[in-house]
């Protein structure tokens, strides 16, 4: 009697059909390139793996995408809060093209981006030739590398906030400012706790595309081995000197990343959804 | 401490809230913003806080002009309508925030906040509390802590935004009651917004009606029920019946209605307002009036019963509504479809040359008179 009733697009034959899709699509275009990378890295047995990792431009690469890493996702942090802060909390003239504005990073192909960096910055670029003047260079060398992955990992900060401080509104805020607190105390009191685990996703996910970034990057490196080289440009650098294994093993680096940032964001969404914990009760009288 | 309002404007975009308004807000009193959505009353309780700015005007606590005072510095309590308590922090650190955030120089030491705190709670009835967070909390309770929080800091005005408004009927009764007491107790200047008429005469000393940005009158509850100014007024406070018509020779007539107005002179057209206890029904015409009804409903429930009554050969855009004692009801037993004659006692006239009513009393005609 009840098998008769089934809800809008629950046949059998439908869910079966579609859940194998996605399962098949998931396997063969996700998990088994996943384990392959592991398997290559680890092909030649695990010395060979620990000697391509310990390679002395391997190890270069690691530092810079570390160090490109750790500058701009501080960089980004505190540009996407304040841009956050700005579109949600204050009206002005050009708030909403400033919202769209945003999303030019994801819009635009990274690749593009680092042409455009290229022809202003640039030797022979507007603003390039002018710093040129003063001995300033910052394509094809670290600075440029992290003005590239600045720009491409911009949104991801502003993009996790907007949203919910928008749903938040401001009245928390205008409760403390009554009660006494600086704008700091507000912040630190008040607007941080509630945003603190969309932040910390933002911030998952910058730090996961700046390490990751290589359009971009590729074009405003040069591409110097042990100088302007981070680990996906060296996986391709590896790749192309027909250093399989050693390629494979850079790529499980950040395949090993990845993973790290999956985790991470499983734990931040779970705690995200959680509702406040309870205090647990005075005991006594 | 009293608080001064002088020609505050107020515009957003091409909307204005607030046009000129100057009022004054006595000490320690309980003052009620009353108006519909739209009429400026939460806007101006902002700026009285500090929390929006005004384009024009000043605002004065007890003579001091504030207007250039930040909102941090005004030292009052402001109760918001979602309550706007803080999520992460418990019932506890919440009241304590405000004594918190003083500089540190007027801090009080640790011991005595969470006395302070504790006394606070004791107050509140909520002593068993502290450690809950306000999601645990229901609205009522809620609301309580909003109040103690924003009273921790001992301010001497008190301003609350709806502070009723997202609360059940018996929950809001009850806290209303609270809310009095509590002011009688500390007497501190209060002032709450609410679009709930009922709520405002109750609940205070003293009534602000508001409707487009502009104050339509200041008076005591009583006062204001009795005597309104004008037609928002009288609308917006409590159901009013009206007969609209032509006035020639000392007689308002529509269609088959007609009722006599003595010494009132002049031939236009003219509105008698009357409260459902401003009229009487009986089974014929008197000789004052001729007001022709058929009986729509009756709701037996309260201490009174109310008829609603739909006019037979005139026009009115509401249907009338007359209360009736439950012991008259049973004497005459009016039933739906009879037809029945209104009989007025008084009534209030407004014609288009004056914006005030005239207000007409048919037993005492000498007592009646138009407002000073």
């Amino acid at each position: 009697m009840a098998a008769k009733h089934h809800r809008v697009g629950d046949q059998p034959w439908v869910r079966r059909i579609l859940v194998g899709l996605a399962l098949s699509i998931t396997v063969i275009l996700l998990v088994i390139p996943l384990v392959v990378i592991f398997y290559q890295a680890l092909s030649a047995g695990w010395s060979t793996f620990t000697s391509n990792v310990l390679d002395e431009y391997t190890l270069h690469a690691i530092g810079l995408t570390l160090f490109v890493a750790l500058l701009t996702v501080p960089l980004n942090l505190v540009f996407g809060t304040a841009l956050a802060w700005s579109v949600t909390r204050f009206r002005f003239p050009g708030r909403k093209l400033l919202t769209t504005l945003i999303d030019i990073p994801f819009a635009v192909s990274p690749v593009v981006a680092g042409l455009l960096y290229l022809l202003l910055y640039g030797r022979n670029g507007w603003v390039g030739s002018w710093l040129g003047q003063y001995d300033i260079q910052l394509m094809f060398s670290w600075p440029g590398i992290v003005m590239v992955t600045v720009f491409v990992t911009s949104p991801f900060v502003a993009r996790e906030l907007i949203p919910l401080m928008q749903q938040q509104g401001s009245e928390e805020e205008e409760a403390g400012v009554v009660l006494g607190a600086s704008g700091w105390r507000v912040f630190r009191k008040i607007t941080l706790p509630n945003i603190k685990w969309a932040l910390i996703y933002g911030v998952i996910l910058t730090n996961a595309r700046a390490m990751g970034e290589f359009g971009a990057v590729s074009v405003v490196s040069g591409n110097i081995r042990g100088q302007t080289n981070t680990l996906p440009l060296h996986v391709e650098l590896l790749y192309q000197d027909y250093n399989i294994v050693g390629a494979f093993a850079a790529a499980s680096l950040l395949a090993g990343i990845a993973i790290l940032t999956l985790i991470a964001k499983a734990f931040v969404e779970w705690r995200q959804s959680r509702p406040e914990q309870p205090a647990p009760e005075r005991g006594g009288v | 401490m009293s608080i001064t309002i002088e020609n505050i404007s107020k515009r957003f975009g091409g909307f204005t809230a607030l046009d000129n308004v100057s009022l004054d807000i006595p000490e320690g009193k309980l003052t009620a913003l009353l108006g519909p959505s739209g009429s400026g009353k939460t806007t101006l309780l902002r700026i009285i806080a500090g929390l929006e700015s005004s384009d024009a005007g000043r605002i004065l606590f007890g003579g001091d002009d504030v207007s250039d005072l930040h909102v941090r510095d005004r030292n009052i309590g402001f109760v918001f309508q979602h309550y706007a308590l803080f999520k992460h922090l418990t019932v506890a650190e919440n009241i304590a925030f405000g004594l918190e955030s003083l500089p540190r120089k007027q801090r009080p030491p640790k011991t005595e906040i969470r006395e302070r705190v504790n006394k606070l709670l004791e107050m509140i009835q909520l002593p068993d509390l502290a450690n809950r967070y306000p999601t645990q909390l229901s609205g009522g309770q809620k609301q309580r802590v909003a109040l103690a929080r924003a009273m921790a800091t001992k301010p001497r005005i008190l301003l609350l935004d709806e502070p009723f408004g997202a609360l059940d009927a018996k929950v809001r009764k009850d806290l209303r009651r609270w809310l009095r007491a509590l002011h009688d107790e500390f007497h501190f200047t209060s002032i709450f917004v609410t679009h709930d008429q009922e709520e405002a005469l109750e609940l205070s000393d003293q009534v602000v009606v508001m409707s487009h940005g502009q104050v339509e009158q200041v008076n005591e509850p009583a006062a204001l029920y009795a005597r309104p100014e004008s037609r928002f007024v009288f609308d917006f406070l409590g159901h009013v019946n009206v007969l609209e018509g032509n006035l020639k020779n000392q007689k308002l007539t529509q269609g088959d209605a007609w009722v006599s107005l003595p010494s009132v002179q002049g031939d236009q057209e003219a509105q008698l307002y009357m409260r459902p206890h401003e009229v009487q029904l009986a089974r014929s015409p008197s000789a004052h009036a001729r007001l022709p009804l058929r009986i729509e409903s009756v709701s037996l429930i309260g201490s009174e019963v109310r008829i609603e009554l739909q006019p037979e050969g005139w026009h009115s855009n509401e249907l009338w509504e007359i209360g009736m004692s439950h012991n008259e009801f049973a004497r005459h037993a009016p039933a739906r479809g009879d037809l029945w004659y209104a009989v007025p006692d008084i009534g209030h006239l407004f014609t288009n040359a004056q914006s005030q009513p005239r207000t007409v009393d048919w037993h005492y005609p000498a007592t009646a008179t138009a407002h000073p």
